[in-house]
């Protein structure tokens, strides 16, 4: 019925269909400070195939006038769990975590992708066009395979599938592990040790010769992906030394692509991790202390970072109240605030948009996302005004050229009880 | 009336039996009326020092919904002196020139947890929920207060003149919030709002419902929630009835002071309720809910001052309009629990055009630094369904209602002569994601300067660690 609605409400404007030509925009491309004054963005078949500005529009293209208007890249969420749960508190809906699985990093998220999730609509609202679907750690400090999605209203949803694997250190892996973070190193190297002997010699694997093996085949086999360099491997650690230790990791295992995630005291190390090459994925208004391991949490960390060379991508992380994908350009807008406070470091407009779209879309290697270029897919935006402003709204959304119905559940209940008052029937019954 | 407050019970039975003894040569002298203090832990606050202050230039947003443009502002002796196009400027005050900047009144947080629920949130600093019976009105949040608590640092960076810190709500009945200022003292007294009323904390819903059920013990639904209070609320109405008796007979000089009633600290609150002294602030998500509240509390005759959260407040909008009950909310929190399901951006918007009281709140120790953001994006969401909202009245859901759900309106969250110069300087518009206080004033005095790292406080607890020196 849901679904049957949504379609309802949406335009007739099919991934295959006329070339779209959206005219008259300025143009943010997410490529450094790139500003496109009256620009063109053609749209055909899903794609981007010509932007520039002032551009003709080609012969039978549908002409979108976005005169006055700014036009992004879709946002990308480099951390959410749109999809996987519906009510967090509700555990019958929410798939983010198994806390009594006996599998770990072999759960695989594109599994439980819900495409008919309210929050679905309520996120590409706000301009947010893809997410990226984090596992949360429930048996072990892995906690699984995430997913890359995209929040179209008629899909495909999943972008990605296996697209990282996630494990937690720090003080979450300490308690995962046992009670200590030694006992969370031990778990990680054993774990990884598994996998490569699985990956050298399945057969000896299968024949149980491995007498001492604490890992589920499933488990070293998802692991041999990450072994292999094949998928990132997001690692979640706050404190500097734990930092530093995910750094070393490189040595040991050539391969491995390591992402950090949380990261709230990287800025302490922040030339470290650049020299390693390493992306980050954290917030940029942690600045409490509100806990041992985010003892220096700076609202500094994603500037000092930026600084550094680390490629930094904004994510809807924990730790904030109330942190939802569709509050992320103003998390970038509040990265370029801290810039303006006397010592602050904070990010350029570029650089903020950057870490919303093209920073997510390099780490998570989906190189046709994250950037309005030609060949790009066409995830896009119109707003109506200053993109990383707490006021300004997208007038419309494209994903892979797809326009997308702007309205939800939630603007569904404000509708409905924008005029309260009693008529010929309850209110429960005009929609 | 000569009253005797029961400040300990040795003491007091000592002097009021000399009282009596007094009372038979001189007949004339007043009767010995035993009272329950009204404010046995007064503040012990004291405004830092201040130097008069005119700030010129600037867009002022006064919290009471009117917008100066290009206009003045002289704090003197603690107070706002004088506001308008132009005011005096006296020899030797500081001339702050702040054209093309914003001022507006300081925010006031009506639910924080903060020095409760402290950073580092470790098991030991878990002090926000006495978890351990459904109803514990005699508890009160402040004596948990941490006041080393790194938060209140970050809240005066973020343009907070005041804060309420709330119990949690485990319990239906939670205990007694306090008003705070987020100014460092050695003892949270230090740290009280001079004369501002006790609330009383409810909680409505899942959370009471979901702690005790789980415990096998009433309540376990939510007609568990209301039963419970309801028979609570009966004893308190009989607990006030012994003391008015008491009081009555004490007065008329027919009781002794040994008469007086034993003091029931939970009750103590509860009556304090009934009688209109203390506030019931009372977290409840639903509509359906806040209005089995309402009729419970016409039922014990108690008034209810807000409800927080209040996710669904723009159901009935016009019935909480019409109750003269405010409704402290979040901008967008919703759909992490069943009873936030029904969350809309749209909420305090439409709280607000109903011609409700509305209140924009944080609950969190991080959105308490930029609910100048939260309130930015209500504003945008009631625009975006027609209304016209201007930024200065959006600022009153900052600063003056907030403030009148506290008991202190008459006293700060706007700036008008003679009211306390609790004042926020901004560097760009406020409700702009690019705008920071530069300067906050807290009753005339210059507690937080962005640019100058003496008026930027570091709790105790930060003090020689990691981090210490870092701009927030």
């Amino acid at each position: 019925m849901k679904r049957v609605l949504l379609l309802a409400g949406l335009a007739a404007t099919p991934a295959i269909a006329a070339p779209v030509a959206i005219t008259g925009a300025t143009a943010l491309t997410g490529v450094g400070e790139q500003r496109i004054e009256n620009a063109t963005i053609i749209i055909d078949n899903g794609r981007i195939t010509a932007i520039g500005s002032g551009l003709a529009v080609p012969a039978g293209a549908t002409r979108v006038d976005a005169s006055g208007r700014i036009i992004t890249p879709g946002i990308i969420a480099a951390a959410s769990d749109l999809g996987i749960s519906e009510v967090e508190g509700v555990r019958e809906t929410n798939d983010a975590g198994a806390r009594q699985s006996a599998f770990s990093a072999a759960l695989d998220l594109s599994t439980a992708i819900n495409p008919n999730s309210l929050h679905f609509a309520i996120n590409r609202m706000a301009g947010i066009t893809r997410a990226v679907v984090m596992p949360g750690a429930g048996s072990n400090i892995f906690a699984g395979q995430g997913a890359v999605i995209s929040l179209a209203a008629n899909g495909p949803t999943v972008t990605r599938a296996r697209a990282f694997q996630y494990v937690e250190m720090g003080e979450n892996g300490a308690r995962l592990a046992g009670g200590s973070r030694p006992a969370a190193w031990a778990q990680l190297s054993n774990m990884l040790a598994e996998a490569a002997r699985l990956a050298a010699n399945p057969a000896a694997f299968d024949r149980g010769q491995d007498s001492g093996s604490l890992t589920k085949r499933l488990d070293a086999e998802a692991l041999g992906a990450v072994l292999a360099g094949r998928q990132p491997l997001l690692i979640h650690a706050q404190r500097a030394s734990d930092i530093r230790e995910v750094l070393n990791l490189k040595a040991r295992y050539p391969a491995l692509r390591p992402v950090l995630i949380g990261a709230r005291e990287a800025w302490l190390v922040a030339a470290d991790i650049a020299r390693a090459g390493v992306p980050v994925i954290t917030h940029s208004l942690y600045d409490l202390p509100d806990d041992f391991e985010t003892l220096a949490s700076s609202r500094n960390n994603p500037g000092h970072l930026q600084a550094a060379g680390v490629t930094v991508a904004l994510g809807a992380l924990g730790g904030i109240g109330g942190t939802t994908p569709v509050n992320l350009p103003g998390y970038a807008g509040n990265a370029v605030a801290q810039g303006t406070v006397p010592g602050g470091k904070g990010l350029t407009k570029g650089q903020a948009l950057a870490s919303i779209t093209a920073n997510p879309a390099r780490i998570f290697g989906l190189a046709d996302l994250g950037t309005l270029a030609v060949g790009s897919r066409a995830d896009v935006v119109i707003w109506d005004g200053d993109p990383l402003e707490l006021t300004s709204t997208p007038v419309a959304v494209y994903i892979d050229g797809a326009a997308q119905p702007m309205r939800s559940r939630q603007t569904d209940l404000a509708n409905r009880y924008k005029a309260l008052g009693r008529t010929d029937l309850p209110l429960q019954y005009p929609r | 009336m000569r009253t005797w407050l029961l400040l300990a019970v040795a003491g007091s039975a000592l002097t009021t039996g000399a009282q009596a003894k007094d009372r038979k040569s001189e007949p004339a002298s007043p009767p010995v009326v035993v009272q329950v203090p009204k404010d046995p832990w007064p503040s012990q606050y004291k405004p830092y020092p201040g130097q008069t202050t005119v700030i010129r230039g600037a867009t002022i947003y006064d919290g009471a919904g009117r917008r100066y443009e290009n206009a003045m502002i002289r704090l003197e002796g603690g107070k706002v002196a004088e506001i308008g196009a132009t005011v005096a400027v006296p020899e030797g005050a500081r001339l702050i020139e702040a054209a093309g900047k914003y001022v507006t009144a300081g925010i006031i947080d009506i639910h924080s947890h903060l020095g409760v629920y402290p950073s580092p949130g470790v098991q030991a600093h878990s002090d926000g929920n006495e978890a351990t019976s459904p109803a514990r009105p005699e508890v009160w949040a402040e004596h948990s207060v941490w006041p080393q608590d790194p938060g209140f640092s970050r809240a005066l960076a973020g343009g907070i003149t005041a804060l309420h810190a709330l119990p949690g709500s485990a319990n239906l009945f939670g205990g007694r919030g306090v008003t705070l200022k987020p100014v460092y003292g050695r003892s949270v007294q230090e740290m009280k709002f001079p004369g501002a009323p006790y609330s009383l904390k409810m909680a409505c819903g899942e959370n009471p419902k979901r702690v005790y059920g789980s415990r096998n013990q009433l309540p376990a639904t939510r007609m568990g929630n209301i039963a419970y209070a309801r028979q609570l609320w009966s004893d308190a109405a009989i607990y006030k009835r012994k003391w008015d008796d008491y009081t009555r007979r004490a007065e008329a000089g027919t009781a002794k002071p040994t008469d007086a009633p034993r003091r029931e600290l939970n009750l103590d609150t509860l009556a304090g309720v009934l009688a209109g002294e203390i506030l019931i602030q009372n977290h409840c998500y639903r509509a359906d809910e806040m209005a089995n509240v309402i009729s419970m509390s016409r039922e014990f005759g108690y008034k209810v001052t807000a409800f927080h959260h209040a996710v669904e407040s723009y159901k009935i909008a016009d019935m909480l309009k019409a109750e003269g009950i405010c409704s402290a909310m979040w901008a967008d929190w919703y759909g992490f629990k069943m009873e936030s399901f029904d969350g809309i951006r749209e909420n305090i918007a439409l709280v607000d055009a109903a011609g409700a009281c509305a209140i924009v709140h944080s609950d969190d120790g991080n959105g308490i630094q930029r609910l100048n953001q939260e309130a930015a994006k209500a504003m945008a969401a009631g625009r975006r369904l027609g209304m016209t909202i201007t930024p200065e009245h959006a600022w009153t859901w900052l600063s003056l209602n907030p403030a009148k759900g506290l008991g202190i309106g008459d006293r700060t969250g706007s700036l008008e002569p003679g009211k306390a110069a609790d004042v926020v300087l901004w560097s760009a518009e406020p409700f702009s994601v690019y705008a920071r206080p530069t300067h906050v004033w807290i009753d005339g005095a210059l507690m937080h300067d962005w640019g100058d790292p003496k008026r930027r406080p570091v709790s105790d607890f930060e003090l020689g660690q990691p981090g210490v020196g870092e701009v927030k």
